[in-house]
């Protein structure tokens, strides 16, 4: 344009300021202007053509960009899903079993564990385990909710247990969490699962002895977890202490808790997690547990009033191909519990005069186990148990009586187990174990099934 | 003796990494690859995302580990699909944590499904179904459409949760609107021939994806959602495809391929192992770019 511009006015001062020119060089000038001017239209006219292109593209590309948004337009939704429908999450577990052992369920005992808390080894025959409802749900953005009521027979008589009934912090921050109500222990790997996410029908040996199946007491709970890339936690626990493996009746905090767990993955197949844990009552008063009957006469029961201390160690390592757990996966599981005692051990219903002894308890023990779900719907997995014992005491009668003496036996027990899941919410189990708990070996045999109604909650690790 | 210059250009960098650490960025937590790459292009380098979940594993069953707890306790925001797809171990992480910003609620709880419609809505919530979400069909990731909309919600987050840098993520929320439409246009055109090819499925997993490129699905290899097919089942499929005979088999690359191939040598259809989600080296547009070349080479 400017180039144009210049050139009309060259022309216009040509002409104008020399009129001596000759008229036919005049006349090749215009020519040439004329040419000029030509060549410029023509070149602006394909700009302009240009221009007018780049617009309807754009204006195209507009209309698809609307065009998707009309479509997106659609998919928009008003209504928000979330939990709540199933506000507050009801479930219910269905469990029983078909059990078989080679010798009397009623003479079962582990020698230097004297069992307590109903533990033992169940019925014989038909019978249903512990029907367990649980109801949960967020109470509002700071409170979650949880009660587990069990149901199950006890020598004929249908009896109602609450199991657990707590209340949890949401979102404290700095990752710390308090819990406070009736719960199960985080001592322990297995301890805080429910009896129906255990991969065996009964609970390890060392479980059975120390805890008579599960610890759990009411109380206070709190954890940290730390802003680290591997997961660390702690956490303490401050219960009331009246529960096996604890005795007597506390105002105050009658027994504590202290936890560790760290844990993380190796690649993307492999996870881990380790956990250190320790739980101490210093005022254990009256802890009664079953000693032997004799043939006829009232049961003499053995009372223990002392101090109790129990540390342990568990790990759990877990493996999935690419690390997508749906078809196959392999499970490995080791705890380890010991447990030191200092008191004294009186025999009820004894005498005149009672029977008494000072008693210095030392019991360990550990299990080992691995599962493997090797195709979609069945399981398989073994498990290990192996305890032992030294208890001494003033009396080593009155130890014997109360069960604390090991009788020079070594209580040990092997299983398998095969399971099929048709779904998530269906499992039947089939369990045999070789037990050597006493000196008389004892082949055992469950067909279990257990079912998962309603909602179904998240498993932990 | 120091350079000037040499001392100007310490003194900034210095400057610069000091201002890198005082600026934090926003820790991330994403359910699935798929809102992994999302975040990462809306957040740009403000973000740091971590994926919970790779395109090999199934986002229904997931493990609560250890190291997921640990991730959890640490993120400003939580991108999931929502729709109880994570049902199984999201809630047990989100109350293990000690986290509050990312509890429902909280701006910091991004669910993506809450943002769009769902198929498959079930009129009846029965397990003998199988495993049937309420909320609808979840798998909304394989729609352009519903991911633009959800962009356009994820946006507003970010800004919510970082407001300092809500400028970067509404240019990079209008950058992405334009390549998104028009990757959307191009590949409804390049899919034009892919429209009615009747499609076998492993898993009704390919709700939106059928929706979208107009597929027709004649068999599920399941008989019932989470339930794994039964010889039975797939005999009577056998036989219906022998009437019917359908275009393609497909499945995710996650699950298992006993049933899909099975049926593969008996009928010849032609079998397409979808990734399910984006893997670790590629990018949202890449991985869509994956599926429809894969879906257009097999036919």
């Amino acid at each position: 344009m400017h180039k144009i511009f210049f050139v009309t006015a060259a022309i216009a001062a040509i002409s104008s300021i020399n009129p001596v020119w000759a008229d036919s060089d005049i006349e090749a000038l215009r020519k040439q202007v004329e040419a000029l001017k030509k060549d410029y239209e023509q070149r602006i006219n394909a700009l302009e053509n240009r221009l007018k292109q780049s617009e309807e593209k754009a204006q195209l590309a507009q209309q698809k960009v609307e065009h998707v948004a009309e479509k997106v337009e659609k998919t928009k939704t008003t209504s928000r899903t979330g939990q709540r429908n199933f506000n507050p999450e009801i479930s219910l577990i269905l469990d029983g079993r078909y059990a078989d052992f080679n010798n009397d369920s009623d003479a079962y005992k582990l020698p230097g564990f004297a069992l307590g808390n109903e533990a033992g080894l169940g019925e014989e025959g038909f019978s249903i385990g512990h029907t367990e409802l649980t109801i949960s749900a967020n109470a509002d953005d700071k409170f979650y909710g949880k009660a587990t009521l069990a149901i199950h027979d006890h020598e004929g008589e249908t009896e109602t247990d609450l199991e657990e009934a707590y209340i949890q912090t949401l979102g404290l921050g700095h990752g710390l969490t308090l819990k406070a109500g009736r719960f199960y222990s985080a001592i322990g790997y297995l301890n805080e699962q429910h009896e129906h996410l255990w991969d065996f029908a009964d609970a390890p040996l060392i479980y059975r002895g120390l805890f008579g199946d599960q610890l759990r007491d009411d109380g206070l709970q709190v954890t940290y977890v730390a802003p680290t890339d591997t997961f660390m936690q702690i956490g303490t626990e401050l219960f009331r202490g009246d529960r096996f493996p604890g005795g007597g009746s506390h105002d105050g905090v009658g027994a504590w808790t202290v936890f560790a767990n760290i844990g993380g993955d190796i690649g993307i197949e492999h996870s881990w997690q380790l956990g250190l844990n320790h739980w101490r009552e210093n005022d254990v008063d009256d802890r009664t547990s079953g000693g032997h009957s004799h043939e006829g006469a009232a049961a003499e029961t053995s009372s223990y009033s002392g101090d109790s201390k129990i540390s342990s160690l568990d790990l759990v390592y877990k493996w999935a191909p690419n690390g997508n757990p749906t078809s196959q996966n392999f499970k490995l599981q080791f705890e380890y519990f010991d447990l030191r005692e200092d008191g004294s051990i009186t025999m009820l219903n004894s005498g005149p005069p009672e029977e008494f002894s000072t008693y210095d308890g030392q019991k360990d023990g550990w299990y080992a186990q691995a599962i493997y779900q090797f195709k979609p719907h069945w399981r398989t997995g073994i498990r290990y148990d192996r305890l032992s014992s030294n208890n001494k005491g003033s009396d080593e009668d009155v130890l014997a009586e109360a069960g604390l003496d090991d009788e020079g036996h070594t209580p040990e027990r092997y299983s398998a187990m095969l399971e099929w899941l048709p779904s998530e919410y269906s499992r039947i189990r089939l369990q045999y174990n070789r037990d050597d708990s006493y000196e008389d070996a004892d082949n055992q045999v469950f067909l279990q099934y257990t079912l998962s109604l309603g909602s179904h909650g998240a498993h932990q690790f | 003796m120091f350079n000037p210059i040499k001392k100007h250009l310490f003194i900034m960098l210095a400057f610069s990494l000091w201002a890198n650490n005082s600026h934090s960025v926003i820790n991330v937590f994403a359910c699935e690859p798929e809102w992994a790459s999302l975040v990462q292009i809306l957040g740009g380098d403000k973000v740091s995302v971590f994926s919970a979940t790779t395109a090999l594993q199934d986002p229904h069953h997931i493990q609560a580990r250890p190291s997921l707890i640990a991730k959890t306790r640490r993120a400003d925001l939580l991108i999931c699909t929502g729709a109880e797809l994570e049902a199984g171990w999201l809630p047990l992480l989100l109350r293990k944590s000690g986290n509050g910003k990312i509890l429902m609620g909280q701006p910091g709880h991004f669910m993506s499904a809450d943002h769009v419609t769902l198929l498959e809505k079930p009129k009846l919530l029965d397990r003998s179904l199988g495993d049937v979400h309420a909320d609808g069909n979840p798998h909304i990731h394989l729609d352009p459409h519903r991911i633009m909309l959800i962009a356009e919600a994820l946006t507003k987050t970010l800004s919510l949760i970082d407001p300092d840098n809500q400028n970067d993520y509404q240019k990079n929320w209008s950058s992405f609107r334009n390549t998104w439409s028009r990757a959307i246009t191009n590949w409804e055109q390049q899919s034009q021939s892919l429209r009615g090819k009747k499609i076998v499925v492993n898993h009704n997993s390919w709700v939106y994806l059928e929706d979208w490129l107009k597929l027709e699905r004649v068999a599920t290899l399941e008989p019932k959602p989470g339930i794994a097919p039964s010889s039975a089942h797939l005999t009577q499929i056998l036989a219906e495809l022998q009437q019917n005979q359908a275009d393609i088999i497909l499945y995710a690359t996650y699950q298992n391929d006993k049933a899909v191939r099975w049926l593969a040598d008996k009928t010849h259809i032609p079998v397409v192992a979808l990734p399910f989600s984006v893997s670790s080296d590629e990018t949202l547009f890449q991985w869509y770019e994956r599926i429809l070349s894969q879906l257009l080479v097999s036919k």
